[in-house]
C-alpha cells in the first residue's frame, strides 16, 4: 500500500532533516541544501527512482526529490542531445515546480500584507 | 583562565534550555509523513479522474502542494504548523514554497522589483544553486562513465 509506505519514507526523510538540525546544529538553509545534494547523489548512482517505485509522494514531497529531479532532467537530455543536454536539461523535470512557486508567491504577495 | 572559561561552558550548557530531540524527531516525523501521504492522495486524484499516469502525474501534484502552502502561508497558518512540527514541514515541498512565499510577502513594503523580486529566493537560493550545482557534477560523471563505456 503506497500510502503506508509514503507516510513512513516521507516521515522518515523529514527526520534526517531533524536531526542535521538539532543534533548536527545546522541552519535550515544548511539543511534544505544538504538533503538536496544526497537527493542529487542519490539518483547519480540509480537508488532514488526505486525509492520512488517503493515509497510515492513520500519520495516526490520532500526537497530530495529536487535534487533527484535535476540529475533526472539533465541526464535524459544528455542521453538525446549530448553534453549540451546537461546545461539544457538539468531544470526541465523541475520546471513546474519552480515555476509554480514563483507565480504564486508572487501573486500572494500582490493580495496578502505581511502578518504581525 | 582557561578553567573559568570551560566552567562557564558548563555552567551555559546546563543552564541552555534543552532541545526536545526526540519530541522534535516525532513531531516531524508524523507531520513529514502527513504531508507525503496527501501528496499520494492528490496524485492518485489527478491519475484517477484526469488522464495522468503515475510518471507524469508528479507535476500537477506539486502544484496543488505548492498552491496549497503559498496560501496557508498567506493566511498565516503555515508559520504556525513550522514551529511544531520543524523539519516536519520544512522539508516537503511545501516547506520551500513557504520560504519564497513568506519572503515576497515580508519584504514586499521595500517595493516589487527590490523587495519581492530580490527576496523571493533569499532561503530558497541556496537550495536551488546547490541543488544545481550538485546535479551538474553528478550529471558530468555519470556522462563520462556513461562514455566510458563503464556504465
Amino acid at each position: 500500500m503506497t500510502f503506508i509506505t509514503a507516510f513512513i519514507v516521507g516521515g522518515l526523510i523529514c527526520v534526517v532533516g531533524q536531526v542535521l538540525m538539532d543534533i548536527f546544529k545546522l541552519t535550515p538553509a544548511h539543511t534544505m541544501a544538504s538533503l538536496v545534494v544526497a537527493g542529487a547523489v542519490l539518483d547519480g548512482v540509480g537508488l532514488y527512482e526505486r525509492l520512488i517505485d517503493f515509497a510515492g509522494a513520500g519520495a516526490t514531497v520532500p526537497i530530495t526529490s529536487f535534487g533527484n529531479a535535476l540529475v533526472h532532467g539533465a541526464m535524459q537530455e544528455a542521453d538525446e542531445n549530448g553534453w549540451i543536454g546537461i546545461l539544457t536539461g538539468i531544470f526541465e523535470v523541475t520546471s513546474a515546480g519552480i515555476s509554480a512557486a514563483i507565480i504564486f508567491s508572487f501573486i500572494a504577495a500582490l493580495i496578502f500584507r505581511a502578518k504581525g | 583562565m582557561a578553567n573559568n572559561k570551560s566552567y562557564y561552558q558548563q555552567l551555559a550548557d546546563s543552564r541552555a534550555p534543552k532541545r526536545p530531540f526526540w519530541k522534535n524527531c516525532l513531531h516531524a516525523f508524523w507531520v513529514g509523513g502527513l504531508i507525503c501521504t496527501i501528496g499520494q492522495a492528490i496524485q492518485l486524484f489527478f491519475i484517477t479522474f484526469f488522464d495522468f499516469n503515475e510518471q507524469t502525474a508528479g507535476d500537477p501534484t506539486l502544484a496543488v502542494l505548492i498552491i496549497t502552502s503559498v496560501l496557508l502561508t498567506s493566511l498565516g497558518v503555515y508559520d504556525k504548523l513550522a514551529q511544531f512540527a520543524g523539519a516536519g514541514s520544512a522539508v516537503p515541498v511545501t516547506g520551500f514554497a513557504n520560504s519564497m512565499a513568506s519572503a515576497a510577502i515580508e519584504h514586499r513594503t521595500e517595493g516589487f522589483v527590490l523587495g519581492v523580486g530580490g527576496n523571493m529566493f533569499k532561503l530558497a537560493g541556496s537550495v536551488i544553486v546547490f541543488g544545481t550545482v550538485a546535479a551538474f557534477i553528478v550529471a558530468i560523471i555519470r556522462m563520462l562513465l556513461v562514455e566510458g563505456g563503464i556504465l
